[in-house]
């Protein structure tokens, strides 16, 4: 993942955290889980958004979205390498070993669709984050570090996506049609954002309070209608936290990996 | 351009925008380039895409273009040549205080 100049304080192998000589490079340690949790996450939303390059709508939104990805790979960045070798945990993994949310996995879609999964995610993703940067200084992991530096980046994900949802949703009969059809489509993958991650010093039923009011005012606002039913009883017995996947995300993967696996240690 | 074809036009793609920074307080906005965007909200968040990724500013402007009225090239000789030999308009014959920038 060298080479990318916009990437903001990730610095190769630069955090602590990976101990020399460990077999599980400290990966079991409940911080760690928690930094790769939330690098997962980042690491793939930031692939599925890479995706559009070339292929947006416009131009300007072709830029817009691979700013939006740069951003959340350099938050991948830092915190993967707070567990480990970052290319080691990005590029040779396999498919189990992945601990991202099922949301971020989930295909572009059309435009909607990759709209509203920003939505749903950017939500949860700044108030997470500003969550863990309110925690009291003395009190301060690395993962909370990042999160304080990177709550405003997720701040304008999260605006980016809830302009283009009030345009969607109030836009025409096609759209609004469109925008409907994933708000319900992801819904159940919503569920999941709340599962409580070991180590983070969270109030997950808080989150979930104060992520369902700000969704449910965005989709008000955009005339769309609010999913109904439970988003988390169907994800109680597991997820993309613990390595289960949706089919979709082996291909990511491939795509992801590909390059690294058949030329081991290229470089530019 | 016809009414018909015009609203055909705007359909078809987006209106332009065009976009000034402020590179930074004190200093006025400069025209820097334009965008396309569906509207205003959306053109400063494509103008702040766009312009300020490298942390060119700290305020934007987005216009749309078709508000801007231009002067003609046709009209450059009447409009700007006469200012051309009244070197008295410039200020040198005034001495810059110390510590004045931006003059």
């Amino acid at each position: 993942m060298s080479g990318t100049h916009d990437v903001p304080g990730g610095v190769p192998g630069g955090a602590p955290g990976g101990v020399p000589g460990d077999p599980h490079g400290g990966r079991d340690r409940p911080g760690h889980r928690a930094a790769l949790a939330l690098g997962d996450d980042a690491l793939v939303l930031a692939q599925r958004l890479g995706e559009w390059a070339g292929h947006a709508p416009e131009l300007e939104e072709d830029v817009a979205l691979a700013n939006i990805a740069l951003d959340l790979l350099g938050q991948a960045r830092t915190l993967l390498s707070l567990v480990d070798d970052e290319d080691k945990l990005a590029y040779l993994r396999e498919e189990r070993e992945f601990r991202n949310v099922q949301l971020v996995e989930q295909p572009n879609g059309d435009f909607a669709q990759t709209i509203i999964r920003q939505l749903y995610f950017s939500v949860y993703q700044e108030l997470l984050y500003g969550q863990l940067a309110g925690c009291r200084p003395e009190d301060a992991t690395p993962v909370a570090a990042l999160a304080a530096k990177a709550v405003k980046e997720t701040a304008y994900h999260r605006d980016h996506a809830e302009q283009w949802t009030l345009r969607l949703g109030d836009g025409t009969e096609e759209s609004h049609r469109r925008a409907q059809r994933t708000v319900d489509g992801l819904w159940r993958y919503t569920g999941e954002l709340f599962q409580p991650i070991e180590g983070l010093d969270i109030d997950w039923d808080n989150l979930r309070a104060t992520w369902t009011t700000s969704v449910r005012a965005v989709l008000e606002q955009a005339t769309l209608r609010v999913p109904e039913g439970s988003q988390g009883a169907v994800w109680a017995a597991g997820g993309g936290r613990q390595g289960v996947h949706t089919e979709p995300f082996g291909r990511l993967l491939a795509e992801l990996q590909y390059l690294h696996r058949s030329h081991p240690e290229a470089s530019w | 351009m016809s009414e018909t074809s015009r609203q055909h036009r705007a359909r078809a793609e987006w209106p332009l925008w065009e976009v000034f920074v402020r590179s930074r307080r004190g200093l006025s906005h400069t025209h820097v380039g334009s965008v396309h965007a569906p509207d205003a909200a959306l053109a400063l968040r494509n103008a702040r895409d766009l312009y300020t990724r490298r942390s060119e500013g700290v305020s934007l402007w987005v216009v749309p273009a078709e508000q801007i009225t231009a002067s003609s090239p046709d009209e450059k000789d009447p409009f700007f040549e006469p200012a051309a030999d009244k070197a008295y308009r410039h200020p040198t014959f005034y001495e810059v205080p110390e510590g004045v920038r931006n003059l």
